[in-house]
């Protein structure tokens, strides 16, 4: 029971932290048809930019210094960046944020090493909100969720109640017909770009010092982003949000299992030993194979039904 | 439609055949012979890329999953010919790896070519993502981390030739190179090719003419994973290793890369490309630690304006050379030259100053030489100078970039001139 | 775009000819070739190393080399990769570089022996002798083991044996769970660290053993949950990287006080992450570290700082500079630098380094040396003099484990050339 809780608990956090992630990402992707391969690259300069910030001005300013900075810069990528390579396709876009992310990791290593820095929880959140049984739960984990909740109910307002967000959620599925009907697309296409640019720096400034900071941050979210975003469908930010939560479930609890292919053989009757034929590959537990385990989720996802699990068109 | 065997292709093929002869004996250093292994095998590697993504316009992230697996079956199949237990000359081992790269295809193939576009590049970096991690989860096969070491020089020489020196293997290389290269150009001259070519642009179209795409997607992606195979089994010849290194998504992230910078829309553009990104990853590194920057730099400022690779560049400037109106383009284009040198030069100084003052400064102090200068970076003279001469170098250049615009423009015209007349 | 093409051009030309002159062999300078990954992600382990070998050369030169020849050290990129490694190798020996030192990933290490021991049967006249400072898979001096290949750390296997007896002794330990990256080195690491366990400690019970795919995991909760519930009083762990640094800031904030046994504790960037969280409980398995004792090794910590004050590592490779001076003393006792003569002299080589008398094993040429077990603490000025990282924490020993108790039965056979 205590285990359930914890890892329930657990799940939450990592699946919110996932969606502030891939929530940008989505609304990128859908509006653009751009799979924004420097996304986690904003996601881990938010992180920087907020242990900048934070060695001057503390962690409070960080928060919201460092995700404008971070939209400032996602601005300047889709203006003088990606407008440029639009005219070229879907590819060249693509591959210009591919680009763009082995330049951020590079100018990181420059900027501030190749090791970690010291990115600390601030002080008035480092203790254990509460206990379940024997475990303590760290109420920075409990803030993190509140922010990410907290960031949810803003998306929605700002889509559903204002005139932009009635313009981005009509471009999300329709796009042709928004700029049909006069709307200056660009500028809509560079507020998303910005905003989504900044929800991913406002992620990085939170998980950072959860975490850790360093030049492979991005590189360790960044196809698992893709993942929540496929598996959810393009076009839809409800999708992401499911999507986030069952991966940072299935993530989180898999590790729970201990149970391999070599147990259920065995289960049937089967004798296994090492010398038996494919040995190492009955062994594998869900445990172990834990972190693979989204990839093949999506890939099943994709071929079972390519929309994803609520999105409105393909591709 | 220039026939098949038109004296100009076969002048062509014979040159290439001739400067893959004769390449060893001018550069023969051990380095220099091994680059060129490697640059054969990345050829090969980006050709089969481009039958996916510039033939038939699947964007693949996970090509190195056929290239690796069949490097590691070739690896296994030369330790069992060296153990005895497999008869099979060194020289057609490729062929091991071909056979695995194609059985892999046609497993995944089988799934991934369902979809195209976005799906299809998802669906990609997904199986790369788990071939990946299998690579290290299973060590009876991919070797743990040291990967399957193998050795080349096994069984009896044919002919004087066992493969112990590097030349020998490049020579194998080059061939197989040769014969893959004249094997994937036939294929685009092929119904199929032409069909690829018809599904990328317009799949609705082609299914009209009566091709399924789903299914000419899936040739594609066959025959495009035994030539990766075969330049997998080559690699093995060449570095008589295999780590799991070869499946990863670096590996696949590379061979895109290359095809693009190199330009995929044209069949030799992969081909350059190859030989440039090789060039640059092996032979940059040694002169500075700065080269991934550069790289990046490199790649960034081809994507935004040189989309088609430098493959494209060339057959652009090839239509002024027929209509002989070069000459109005040779002095804007030593002007942007020029001013181009001169932003490069000032880029170089800024990023090595950052460089040594942010890595190196402790081994070798702040003291640092570069293009014959030698000066201390830690002082403010020569961060001056190098910015200014980026500054003198944007402004020449962008006003350089007018002057070619203006040249292309009266070639144009001229051009237009002379299919009026 | 022409101004692109003259630029890669021009580039190929300069390079070329640059190869086509750097064909020369050394002469009044002894090279020693460095093999790291020096750009890149790992680039800063492969720095670090680097100014180790630079401080031992240092020393060297400062009097007067040896034989008369002064120590240069020429640094090669191998992008940590193994494929750029041998590549590396094939330009090392165009420049007629004989020596070479190594030690980040054993997966580059193998494929350096592979071609060292290619090379050296292929043109016995210009044979290259292996340094190799920390890469510690067992295999390399036992079943891939080579004759012109040295060893200066312990390896995975000497560390667990050393790690158990010490675990062993520890009369309230009751549960251990193992947690390791799923890789060859993560997996011996598990399976030594249950044989071993359970041979020297058959009361203790194994309460789980997992492995994770390497570099992979964000978030380690849920492990810990796991381990959590599992009740275990130990952990032991081979992660290195954020792996460790993950799974111990983890443990803290779920409030876990196991002991955890580690390999990479103080490995370069971890201790700042993990920070007040280790403090008490975390241990590491090590030659070396700085607070073994005695007034030599505070002298060259000091001397590693002052040499390199801006940067925030620590002198930390020993093995490197034991690794130079057996070289410059076997130089000096085969009076030659030829490195089959060398090797012959490395292989009997006994040395008194900083943590007493170490010796090359001839049968498997494994260095020998003492292995000691400390614990992550606050810096006090006393035990713990020095911290790591200018973290203000450093590592206390808890136990030293002598030369001889490390020494265990090897595989290795190799074919000594014939002189």
């Amino acid at each position: 029971m205590e285990f359930f809780l914890v890892t329930t608990l657990n799940s939450l956090s990592y699946g919110l932290l996932l969606f502030m992630l891939s929530s940008g990402l989505t609304l990128i992707f859908s509006m653009m048809g751009v799979l924004n391969f420097a996304h986690a690259s904003f996601y881990m300069l938010g992180a920087y930019f907020a242990y900048q910030t934070s060695t001057y001005l503390g962690f409070w300013p960080a928060l919201v210094i460092a995700p404008l900075a971070v939209a400032f810069l996602g601005a300047l990528t889709e203006r003088y960046g990606l407008r440029t390579v639009h005219r070229y396709g879907h590819v060249a876009e693509l591959l210009f944020t591919f680009g763009l992310a082995y330049i951020i990791e590079e100018f990181v290593h420059l900027l501030w090493g190749r090791a970690p820095v010291e990115y600390k929880i601030p002080e008035i959140l480092d203790f254990s909100a509460f206990s379940i049984f024997s475990t303590q739960y760290p109420a920075y984990r409990v803030f993190m969720m509140l922010m990410s909740v907290g960031m949810l109910a803003c998306l929605y307002l700002v889509l559903t109640r204002t005139r932009i967000g009635l313009i981005i959620q009509a471009s999300l599925t329709h796009p042709e017909m928004v700029e049909a009907l006069g709307h200056n697309v660009p500028s809509v296409f560079m507020t998303v770009f910005a905003g989504g640019a900044a929800l991913a720096g406002l992620a990085g400034v939170i998980g950072g010092n959860a975490f850790v900071t360093e030049p492979g941050m991005a590189a360790s979210v960044g196809t698992i982003v893709f993942v929540v975003v496929v598996f959810g469908g393009m076009g839809s930010l409800a999708g992401a949000f499911i999507a986030s939560l069952i991966i940072g479930a299935v993530q989180t609890f898999s590790v729970a299992f201990d149970y391999s292919l070599a147990t259920l053989l065995t289960g049937l009757g089967v004798q296994l030993n090492t010398e038996s034929a494919w040995y190492e590959l009955w062994k594998v537990t869900i445990a172990q194979a834990a972190p693979v385990l989204p990839y093949i989720l999506m890939v099943l996802m994709l071929i079972v039904r390519p929309k994803g699990l609520m999105g409105t068109r393909e591709g | 439609m220039t026939p098949i065997l038109h004296w100009k292709r076969l002048a062509l093929w014979s040159g290439a055949a001739a400067l893959m002869i004769v390449l060893p004996l001018v550069f023969s250093q051990s380095f220099a012979i091994s680059m060129m292994s490697q640059m054969g095998i990345a050829i090969m590697f980006a050709l089969s890329y481009n039958m996916l993504l510039g033939q038939t316009g699947m964007l693949s992230f996970g090509h190195a999953v056929y290239f690796g697996l069949g490097a590691f079956f070739s690896a296994h199949a030369l330790n069992m010919i060296g153990a005895g237990t497999l008869g099979l000359p060194v020289t057609l081992l490729p062929l091991i790896g071909g056979a695995a790269g194609l059985a892999f295809g046609v497993i995944f193939g089988y799934v991934t070519t369902k979809h195209s576009g976005t799906p299809f590049a998802m669906i990609s970096l997904g199986i790369a993502e788990m071939v990946a991690a299998c690579s290290l989860m299973f060590p009876s096969f991919f070797g743990g981390e040291g990967g399957i070491s193998t050795n080349r020089v096994v069984g009896e020489a044919v002919m004087g030739i066992d493969y112990s020196s590097a030349r020998e293997v490049y020579y194998l290389i080059a061939g197989w190179c040769f014969v893959c290269m004249i094997a994937m150009f036939a294929l685009t001259q092929t119904p199929l090719g032409r069909m690829a070519n018809a599904v990328r642009d317009n799949a609705e179209r082609a299914r009209f003419v009566g091709y399924n795409p789903t299914r000419v997607r899936y040739m594609m992606l066959m025959l495009s994973s035994f030539f990766a195979g075969i330049a997998g089994g080559l690699a093995v010849v060449n570095y008589e290793l295999v780590t799991s290194e070869s499946v990863g998504v670096v590996t696949s992230g590379n061979v895109l890369l290359m095809a693009f910078i190199g330009g995929v829309g044209h069949f030799f553009g992969p081909i350059i490309g190859a030989i440039l990104v090789t060039f640059m990853q092996s032979a940059l590194s040694n002169y500075t630690l700065a080269w991934l920057l550069y790289f990046g730099l490199f790649f960034l400022v081809m994507i935004l304006f040189a989309p088609g690779g430098i493959a494209s560049l060339v057959t652009l400037h090839k239509h002024a050379w027929h209509a002989g109106q070069m000459k109005r383009l040779v002095a804007p284009y030593i002007a942007a030259g020029a001013s181009g040198f001169v932003l490069l030069l000032g880029l170089i100084g800024v990023v090595e100053m950052t460089y040594q003052v942010e890595t190196k400064k402790e081994q070798a102090g702040t003291l640092m030489n570069l293009f014959g200068f030698a000066f201390d970076a830690s002082t403010a003279q020569p961060w001056i100078v190098a910015i200014a001469t980026m500054a003198a170098g944007s402004l020449l250049l962008w006003g350089a970039s007018r002057l070619v615009r203006a040249g292309w423009h009266d070639v144009t015209v001229a051009i237009n001139a002379q299919r009026g007349a | 775009m022409s101004m692109k093409i003259s630029r890669t051009a021009i580039a190929g030309a300069v390079a070329l000819l640059a190869l086509a002159g750097s064909v020369q062999a050394a002469d009044g300078t002894l090279k020693i070739a460095y093999l790291e990954g020096l750009s890149g992600p790992f680039a800063n382990v492969g720095e670090v190393g680097l100014r180790h070998l630079q401080f031992a050369a240092d020393k060297v030169n400062a009097r007067g080399g040896v034989l008369g020849q002064k120590i240069e050290v020429v640094p090669f990129d191998t992008k940590t990769s193994p494929q750029e490694a041998q590549l590396v190798f094939k330009q090392l020996v165009d420049q007629g570089i004989r020596y070479m030192m190594q030690g980040n990933g054993s997966a580059v290490a193998i494929a350096l022996t592979e071609a060292l021991a290619k090379h050296n049967s292929r043109s016995p006249d210009k044979t290259v002798l292996y340094m190799n400072y920390g890469a510690v898979d067992p295999s390399l001096t036992n079943d891939r083991c080579n004759f012109y290949h040295f060893r200066f750390d312990a390896d995975v296997d000497m560390k667990m044996h050393a790690l158990t007896s010490y675990m062993a002794a520890q009369k309230d330990m009751k549960k251990v769970y193992l947690i390791n990256q799923d890789y060859a080195f993560g997996q011996s690491v598990a399976k030594a660290g249950r044989a071993m366990l359970a041979k020297k400690r058959p009361d203790v019970q194994i309460v789980g053993d997992d492995l994770h795919p390497l570099g992979k995991v964000k978030d380690f909760a849920p492990y810990i949950a796991k381990i959590k519930a599992s009740g275990a009083d130990a952990v032991v762990s081979g992660n290195w990287g954020n792996d460790i640094a993950l799974l111990i800031k983890a443990a803290k904030e779920n409030g876990i006080t196991a002991n955890f046994y580690t390999y990479y504790a103080g490995g370069l960037g971890t201790p700042p992450v993990i920070g007040e969280a280790g403090v008490g409980h975390l241990k590491q398995v090590t030659v070396f570290h700085s607070n073994i004792g005695g007034s030599k090794t505070a002298e060259e910590v000091a001397a590693y700082r002052k040499r390199f004050p801006d940067s925030k590592d620590d002198f930390y490779w020993t093995s490197i500079m034991t690794a130079v001076d057996m070289l410059t003393r076997s130089i000096e006792a085969s009076k030659s630098t030829d490195p089959t003569k060398v090797a012959f002299a490395m292989e009997k080589m006994k040395a008194d380094q900083l943590t007493g008398e170490v010796y090359m094993r001839p049968e498997n040429h494994q260095l020998v040396q003492p292995i000691f077990v400390s614990t992550f603490s606050k810096a006090n000025g006393k035990d713990v003099k020095f911290d790591v990282e200018r973290t203000g924490f450093g590592f206390k020993t808890d136990a030293r484990i002598e030369a001889k108790d490390t020494v265990l039965p090897t595989t290795c056979k190799f074919q000594r050339p014939k002189v």
